[in-house]
C-alpha cells in the first residue's frame, strides 16, 4: 500500500455532501475517490484499499420508509463482512448526519457490529420533535474518547441541517453503558456549555446526544456537519469574529480538527 | 397475496408527525382535537407469505427502536393506535392511482436487497387517529384542508380498496386507432369549439392557420399533430404575448398618444442586452439559461421559473416541480451545469386572511404557503442544492394565484455552453419514466383558472421525485466530461413534444413513441408525448458512443432509452407500433403561428395621498412596519431550507451573532478551492407597480444591484433576470400595465449597465369566482448574480461594533407611495420612489472601492420599511443599539409639509445604504464617498436602545432593540 492516507467517500442515489466531505480531507492531506455504493457491490473498488471510510449527508434514497435505513440495509447484508474486518484493522469510519443514519440504522453504531445478524439496532435516529427539518447552527462539548476528538476544544460550533436526527436509546441500560464506556462524544449545549432545550438541542435528542463512537472510539457518526465548519468563512458570523479582530483565527474552522485527527491517525498508526 | 404492515411510534416516543397535523387542525379553529396520532400504512402485493412480509417488515420497514407494527392480510377498521368511536376519528389517506410516490420505488428496491423477489408492487398510505369529539362537519373540514388534497389523495372508505388492483387508464393499445381531426371546412366558430374542447387553448386565427397548413396538404391531422402544435404555441412555449404586435395606448399631459409595438421582447428585454453588448456574456436569452463568464475555467449560467399554477392547486407537489424543472433547465443549458445555489421567491395573500372571504375552489393563503415551502424544501435539500436567497410578498390579491418563482444558478466548464445535435445522432430520454401525470400543463397554465380548474386540470398537478432527478444530475455530468453526447435538454413544460421538438428543429427527428419507457402501461400514444412527467432529459446522441453511455447510466441504476434518431428531413414524425400518427414540418411548428395582435392601454390609476399628522411618538409605527408580513423574520422559511449544503456558504440569509439577521445578497463559493464568489439578490415589489409599473421596474433592478452592492459583489459584473406574472393579456389594461413595465425594465436596464441574460413570463394569473376576475398585482421579479472577487472581503449587515459611525449612503426624497408605512394606515399613496440611474451608479461605484479596501464593517441597504427598518434590523442583527439624527440625512421634498420624520424614516426610495463604518476609517471613508450623497446620522451604541431625533432635535423614535426584534420575529412562526 502506497504511504498515502486513503479516503473513501461513498456516495448513492441522493447522497450529497459527498464533494465537500472529499474537500475537507483532502485539504487536511489525504487522498480521496468518491465512489459509488454499486462500484463496491462490483467489485471494482476495494473497500480494503482505504484507510478511512467517510459516510457523507444528504438523502440516500430520498430517506424514504426512515432517513438510511435502505443503505444501511446494503452496507449490512451486502458489504457487512468488509466493514467488520475494516473495523477489525483499525481503520477509521466517520458518518455525518445521513452517514450517522446509516451506520445506526446498520448496527455498526454504537456497535459492536457482528455482519449477518439481522437488524440489531440498540439506537435510533428519529424525526426531530419540532417535526421539521431544520438547518442551524449548535455548540457542541466535547466529551468521551475517540481518535476523532483528540485536541477538540471543549466547545466547538458546527451546523445541523436534518429533520429526522432525534437521538434514541432502545432503554436506559443503553444509555448508561454509553455513557460509561465514553461513546457519547458531542452533546448539544448552549454557547457557555450549559445544557439547554430546544433550539439549542435541535431534535430533542435524548441526554442532548449529537455524536457517538463505538467502543474502540474509531467509528464516529454526528448529526452536525463538521466539513461546513472546515473554512472559517463558512461561520455565520464569521465578518463579526473579523470585526472584533484579537488573535488571528486563521483560514480554518471548528470542524477542521476533525478531518485532520481522522488523518493523523492514519499517518501514525497505519501507514 | 396481499399484506398490509401498519407501523406507528411506541407509545412514549413523541409523534411529531401527529404532532404538525394537531397544529394544523388547530389553525383551522377547530379546538375539539385533543391528539393526533399517525399510522403508517405499507400496502405489499405480490407472490409473498405472511412471513415472508414479517421479515421486511422488522428488517426494512419498523424502526424496532421508536416503533411498533403488526402485519395483517385482512383489511379491518380498527387501527394500532386505538379503535373508531365518538371520541376518535380515523381516516386513511392514500394517493390516487397515477400519482407519484416515491416510497413505493424506494420500498421496492428495499425489498429486492433482502433478497425477496416476488413482490410486484408496493402502496403507502397515512391512517390519522384523531382524539377529541369532533363533529361530522369539522372532520369533513379537517379531511379536506388539512389531512389531504383530493387532487392526488383520498380518503380510503374501506381499507379493503387498497387490497383491490387498479388498472390505470385504458387497454394496452398494440395497433392504434389513429384519430383523425377533420378541419377542412370548419367554421370559426366550430374551430373555436374544437380548441376549446381539446384544451388547447388555441385562438381563432392559430386554428385557422392550422386549418390552411392541412388544406395545402391535402390531408386531414391527427389528434396528436393538433396537440403538438398546441404545445408548441402556448403562451408558456411560444410567450406569444410578448412577441406578437401590441397597439399601445397612454395618456400623457392630458391626451392619449398611442404607439405600436412589434415584439415587446425584442423592443425593450434584449434590446437592453443588445445595446449595452458586454463582452461577458457567453450565451443570452436563446439557451435554457443566460451564461456568464464565471472565472478562467468555468462559466456560471443562472434560471428563473415560476410554477404558479400548479402551487395554485397543489401547492407542495406545484412548487415541488417548480424547483425540479428550474434545477433541469441548469442541467440542460449547454451540454449541462452543475447546480450550485437556488433561490425562491413567493407571493401569497396574507396567511391571515379571512376564511369567509375565500373564493370559492381556493385554498387558503396560509395552507398554500406551507405546501410552497415544504414543496421547495423537500425539493432543493433532497438535490442538495442551498436554497440561499428569497423573498416573500404579500397582498389580498395573490389569494386565487399565488405566484412561485425558482430560481436556481449553475457553474459550466468553458466551451461547454454550445450544442448541436447532428444528423444521425440518436435521440435519448433518460432519467424518470413517463406516465399520465402533467397533461396540458402547458396549455393549462395559458388560461385564467376558476373554482373548476382543479377539476378540469387535475391532470396537470404532479408530485417530483428528486432523488431520481439527483441520479440523473450525478451521471450526467460524468457523460458531459467524457463527451457522451452532442446535444441535451430537459423536459419540461410540453414534455416530449417541447425537448425533441425543440432540439430537432433544424433536422427534424423521428421517434417511435411506443419505445418510451413507462411507468405503467395503458397511455395513449398522444399522452406520452405531451406527458410532462418529471425527470426526464433528453439527449442526441452519436451511435459510436450510445454503449458507453448505456453502460454509464446503467452503473448508477439510470433509466434510459432510445426512442429515434435525427434525421436531417426537417419533418416532425412520429410512430406508434410502427404507425406513423405525426408528421409535421419543423418549419412550421416553429414559424406558422400567426402573429397575434392585441391592445394595450396605461392609465394612471387615481389613488390618493393620504392626510394624517406625524405621530411625536414613532416607536409603535416602526413596530407596525417591522411586523408586517412583507418586512417581518422570514427565519421560519430559511432555516427549512438547507442553505448551507455543498459547503459554500459565505454570506448566508442569516447572519449575526444570533444567526437571525436578514441578509441582503447572499454569497456563495462554488469552487471551495478558490477565492472567488457568487453574490446573488432579488427585486420585488408588486406595491409599486399598483401605482406605477414604470417605475416598480426601475425599483426592482435598483433593489436587486444595491443588495450586491451591499455585499461586495463586483458591479461590473452584475447580470439580471426579469419574470413578469401578469393578469390576463388579452385585456387591454393588464396588458398597458406589462408594456410600462417592460419599458421600464429596458431604461433602467440600459442606464445601470446590467444586462438581461434569461427572464420568462406567465400570464393569465387570474381567478375568476361568481363573475368577478381578480388579478394578481401585476409582478416583476429581478434577479440579480455578480462575481464576489474575494469572498474574504465580503460584508454582512449586522453592527459589529459599538462607537462605529453609521452612514446614510444616497438621497431620501418625498416618496413614500407603496410604502410599508402607508400600508400600516390603509393606504397605498401617489408617489413612488423614482430612480435616478446616474446618481445610484456613482454611489455604488463608491461603496464598492470602499468595501474594496476594507473600509467598511456593516451595509444594509433600505428597502421596504426605509431607512427606519434598515436601522433597527442592523441594530438587533449585532445585539447592539444606536443613535441618529434625521437632520444629517441628505433628504430632498418637493413641497415642505414633506419635511416631515416619519417620511424620511419610512420612505422607501431607492438608491440608499446604510452603511457602518471604523471611527479611525472616518476620513478614508468620506474619501472615498466624495461627490456622493452622505450623512453621518449617529453611532452604534452598547446598550440595544435606538434613539432617533427629528428635525427639530425631537426625540421621535425610542425603542428597546429587543422588543423591536421580537414584533420582527413573531408574525411568521409555524
Amino acid at each position: 500500500m502506497s504511504r498515502k492516507v486513503r479516503v473513501l467517500v461513498l456516495r448513492t442515489a441522493g447522497t450529497n455532501c459527498n464533494v465537500e466531505t472529499a474537500f475537507a480531507f483532502e485539504h487536511s492531506g489525504a487522498s480521496v475517490d468518491q465512489v459509488h455504493l454499486e462500484r463496491l457491490f462490483a467489485g471494482d473498488v476495494k473497500m480494503a484499499d482505504y484507510h478511512i471510510l467517510a459516510l457523507p449527508g444528504g438523502f440516500s434514497y430520498g430517506d424514504d420508509i426512515a432517513s438510511g435505513r435502505i443503505f444501511a440495509n446494503e452496507l449490512r447484508l451486502r458489504l457487512g463482512q468488509d466493514i467488520a474486518r475494516f473495523i477489525r484493522d483499525r481503520k477509521l469510519v466517520i458518518g455525518i448526519c445521513n452517514g450517522f443514519q446509516i451506520l445506526v440504522k446498520a448496527g455498526i453504531l454504537p456497535g459492536p457490529f457482528t455482519p449477518g445478524t439481522g437488524v440489531s439496532q440498540t439506537v435510533t435516529l428519529t424525526n426531530n420533535d419540532s417535526g421539521k427539518f431544520e438547518d442551524r447552527w449548535t455548540h457542541l462539548k466535547v466529551e468521551g474518547k475517540s481518535v476523532w476528538t483528540q485536541g477538540l476544544k471543549d466547545l466547538i460550533y458546527i451546523p445541523v441541517a436534518h429533520g429526522e436526527g432525534k437521538f434514541i436509546p432502545a432503554s436506559d441500560r443503553v444509555m448508561k453503558a454509553l455513557q460509561a464506556q465514553g461513546q457519547v462524544v458531542f452533546r448539544y449545549v448552549r454557547a457557555d456549555g450549559t445544557r439547554g432545550g430546544y433550539p439549542e438541542n435541535p431534535n430533542g435528542a435524548v441526554d442532548d446526544v449529537a455524536g457517538i463512537t463505538d467502543v474502540t472510539g474509531r467509528v464516529l457518526g454526528l448529526m452536525p456537519h463538521p466539513e461546513r465548519h472546515f473554512l472559517l468563512t463558512q461561520h455565520p458570523f464569521w465578518t463579526r469574529l473579523k470585526a472584533e479582530g484579537g488573535r488571528d483565527r486563521g483560514v480554518l474552522g471548528d470542524g477542521a480538527k476533525i478531518f485532520e485527527n481522522g488523518v493523523n491517525y492514519v499517518k501514525e498508526n497505519l501507514l | 397475496m396481499i399484506c398490509r404492515v401498519e407501523i406507528k411510534e411506541k407509545d412514549g416516543v413523541f409523534d411529531a408527525a401527529g404532532h404538525s397535523v394537531l397544529r394544523d387542525i388547530a389553525d383551522l379553529g377547530i379546538v375539539s382535537a385533543s391528539d393526533v396520532r399517525v399510522v403508517q400504512v405499507f400496502i405489499l402485493e405480490g407472490d409473498l407469505t405472511i412471513h415472508q412480509a414479517g421479515h421486511i417488515a422488522r428488517e426494512l420497514l419498523v424502526d424496532a427502536v421508536a416503533q411498533d407494527h403488526r402485519i395483517t392480510d385482512k383489511p379491518s377498521l380498527d387501527t394500532l393506535a386505538g379503535s373508531a368511536s365518538r371520541d376518535v376519528r380515523v381516516v386513511e389517506v392514500a394517493y390516487n392511482p397515477g400519482v407519484m410516490d416515491p416510497v413505493e420505488a424506494s420500498t421496492l428496491k428495499g425489498i429486492r436487497d433482502l433478497g425477496i423477489t416476488g413482490v410486484r408492487s408496493v402502496r403507502t398510505a397515512r391512517q390519522f387517529i384523531i382524539h377529541g369529539r369532533l363533529s361530522d362537519s369539522e372532520l369533513a373540514l379537517v379531511k379536506d384542508k388539512a389531512l389531504m388534497n383530493k387532487l392526488i389523495q383520498h380518503a380510503v372508505k374501506d381499507p379493503a380498496d387498497a387490497f383491490r388492483p387498479v388498472v390505470l387508464g385504458h387497454a394496452v393499445q398494440e395497433a392504434p386507432h389513429v384519430l383523425a381531426v377533420p378541419l377542412k371546412g370548419l367554421s370559426d366558430k366550430k374551430l373555436a369549439a374544437l380548441s376549446a374542447k381539446g384544451q388547447l387553448y388555441l385562438n381563432i386565427n392559430e386554428m385557422k392557420a392550422i386549418q390552411a397548413y392541412f388544406d395545402a396538404k391535402g390531408r386531414t391531422p391527427t389528434d396528436i399533430e393538433l396537440e403538438t402544435i398546441a404545445q408548441t404555441w402556448s403562451e408558456h412555449c411560444h410567450h406569444k404575448t410578448f412577441r406578437g404586435d401590441i397597439r399601445y395606448s397612454f395618456r400623457q399631459k392630458g391626451k392619449v398618444k398611442t404607439e405600436f409595438i412589434h415584439n415587446l421582447l425584442k423592443e425593450t428585454i434584449v434590446k437592453a442586452t443588445t445595446t449595452l453588448n458586454k463582452s461577458w456574456c457567453v450565451s443570452v436569452f436563446h439557451d435554457n439559461a443566460g451564461i456568464v463568464k464565471f472565472d478562467n475555467e468555468y462559466n456560471m449560467c443562472f434560471k428563473v421559473e415560476t410554477h404558479n399554477h400548479p402551487s395554485a392547486l397543489e401547492p407542495f407537489g406545484g412548487a415541488n416541480t417548480g424547483v425540479g424543472g428550474v434545477i433541469r433547465d441548469i442541467l440542460g443549458t449547454g451540454l449541462g451545469a452543475r447546480p450550485v445555489c437556488n433561490t425562491d421567491v413567493f407571493c401569497f395573500a396574507p396567511p391571515d386572511f379571512p376564511a369567509d372571504k375565500l373564493p370559492s375552489g381556493a385554498l387558503h393563503p396560509k395552507r398554500v404557503m406551507k405546501g410552497v415551502v415544504s414543496g421547495v424544501r423537500d425539493y432543493g435539500n433532497k438535490m442538495g442544492i442551498p436554497t440561499v436567497n428569497g423573498a416573500l410578498c404579500f397582498h389580498e390579491h395573490f389569494v386565487g394565484n399565488p405566484l412561485v418563482f425558482c430560481g436556481t444558478i449553475g457553474l459550466i466548464p468553458r466551451g461547454q455552453d454550445k450544442k448541436a445535435a447532428q444528423k444521425g445522432d440518436l435521440v435519448v430520454v433518460a432519467g424518470g419514466r413517463t406516465g399520465r401525470d402533467g397533461i396540458h400543463g402547458a396549455t393549462f397554465s395559458s388560461g385564467e383558472l376558476t373554482h373548476e380548474s382543479e377539476v378540469v386540470s387535475s391532470g396537470a398537478v404532479q408530485i417530483g421525485n428528486p432523488i431520481e432527478e439527483k441520479k440523473v444530475l450525478d451521471v450526467l455530468m460524468q457523460a458531459r466530461d467524457q463527451g457522451l453526447y452532442t446535444a441535451l435538454t430537459d423536459c419540461g413544460a410540453g414534455g416530449l413534444s417541447s425537448a425533441v421538438g425543440e432540439m430537432g428543429e433544424v433536422l427534424g427527428a423521428r421517434i417511435d413513441l411506443d419505445k418510451v419507457p413507462l411507468k405503467y402501461q395503458g397511455l395513449h400514444y398522444t399522452e406520452i408525448w405531451i406527458s410532462e412527467s418529471q425527470e426526464r432529459m433528453v439527449m442526441a446522441v452519436s451511435p459510436s458512443k450510445i454503449e458507453r453511455l448505456k453502460a454509464l447510466f446503467a452503473s448508477e441504476n439510470v433509466d434510459l432509452a432510445v426512442i429515434g434518431t435525427f434525421t436531417g428531413t426537417t419533418h416532425l414524425e412520429l410512430f406508434y407500433h410502427g404507425v406513423r400518427v405525426c408528421d409535421l414540418d419543423m418549419a412550421f411548428m416553429h414559424g406558422g403561428i400567426p402573429k397575434i395582435a392585441k391592445e394595450a392601454v396605461w392609465e394612471e390609476p387615481r389613488h390618493k395621498e393620504p392626510k394624517f399628522a406625524c405621530a411625536a411618538d414613532l416607536a409603535p409605527k416602526l413596530q407596525a412596519v417591522l411586523a408586517d408580513y412583507n418586512v417581518c423574520s422570514k427565519e421560519t422559511i430559511i432555516r427549512r431550507y438547507d442553505h448551507e449544503v455543498q459547503g459554500g456558504s459565505v454570506v448566508k440569509p442569516l447572519v449575526g451573532p444570533g444567526c437571525d439577521g436578514p441578509s441582503d445578497a447572499s454569497v456563495v463559493r462554488p469552487r471551495l478551492s478558490g477565492r472567488r464568489g457568487i453574490a446573488v439578490s432579488n427585486g420585488i415589489n408588486p406595491r409599486f407597480g399598483l401605482v406605477d409599473p414604470y417605475w416598480m421596474a426601475g425599483s426592482a433592478i435598483d433593489e436587486a444591484i444595491r443588495q450586491i452592492v451591499a455585499v461586495g459583489g463586483d458591479i461590473s459584473t452584475i447580470a439580471i433576470l426579469d419574470n413578469f406574472c401578469w393578469g390576463n393579456p388579452d385585456k387591454p389594461d393588464r396588458l398597458g400595465g406589462l408594456v410600462r413595465a417592460a419599458k421600464g425594465c429596458h431604461d433602467f436596464a440600459v442606464a445601470y449597465g446590467t444586462p438581461y441574460i434569461s427572464g420568462k413570463d406567465s400570464f393569465y394569473n387570474e381567478y375568476t369566482d361568481k363573475g368577478r376576475s381578480i388579478a394578481v398585482p401585476g409582478t416583476l421579479l429581478i434577479s440579480a448574480m455578480a462575481i464576489v472577487r474575494d469572498v474574504a472581503k465580503s460584508v454582512t449587515m449586522d453592527f459589529k461594533r459599538p462607537g462605529s459611525l453609521i452612514y446614510v449612503v444616497g438621497k431620501t426624497y418625498d416618496e413614500w407611495g407603496g410604502s410599508v408605512y402607508l400600508k400600516t394606515f390603509g393606504a397605498i399613496g401617489t408617489a413612488v420612489p423614482h430612480v435616478r440611474p446616474a446618481d445610484a451608479r456613482a454611489a455604488y461605484a463608491a461603496l464598492s472601492g470602499a468595501i474594496r479596501r476594507s473600509l467598511v464593517l456593516a451595509a444594509h441597504d433600505c428597502s421596504e420599511g426605509g431607512l427606519a427598518v434598515a436601522l433597527a434590523e442592523m441594530a438587533f442583527a449585532g445585539g447592539f443599539g444606536a443613535n441618529a439624527i434625521l437632520k444629517s440625512v441628505p433628504f430632498q421634498a418637493r413641497e415642505a409639509h414633506a419635511r416631515r420624520d416619519d417620511m424620511i424614516l419610512f420612505a422607501e426610495s431607492n438608491s440608499r445604504l446604510l452603511v457602518e463604518v471604523d471611527p479611525r476609517h472616518q476620513k478614508a471613508f468620506e474619501r472615498a464617498m466624495a461627490g456622493v450623497p452622505l450623512g453621518l446620522i449617529g453611532r452604534v451604541q452598547e446598550t440595544p436602545e435606538l434613539f432617533v431625533y427629528g428635525l427639530r432635535d425631537n426625540l421621535c423614535l425610542k425603542a428597546d432593540v429587543h422588543a423591536l426584534k421580537e414584533a420582527w420575529k413573531k408574525p411568521l412562526q409555524f
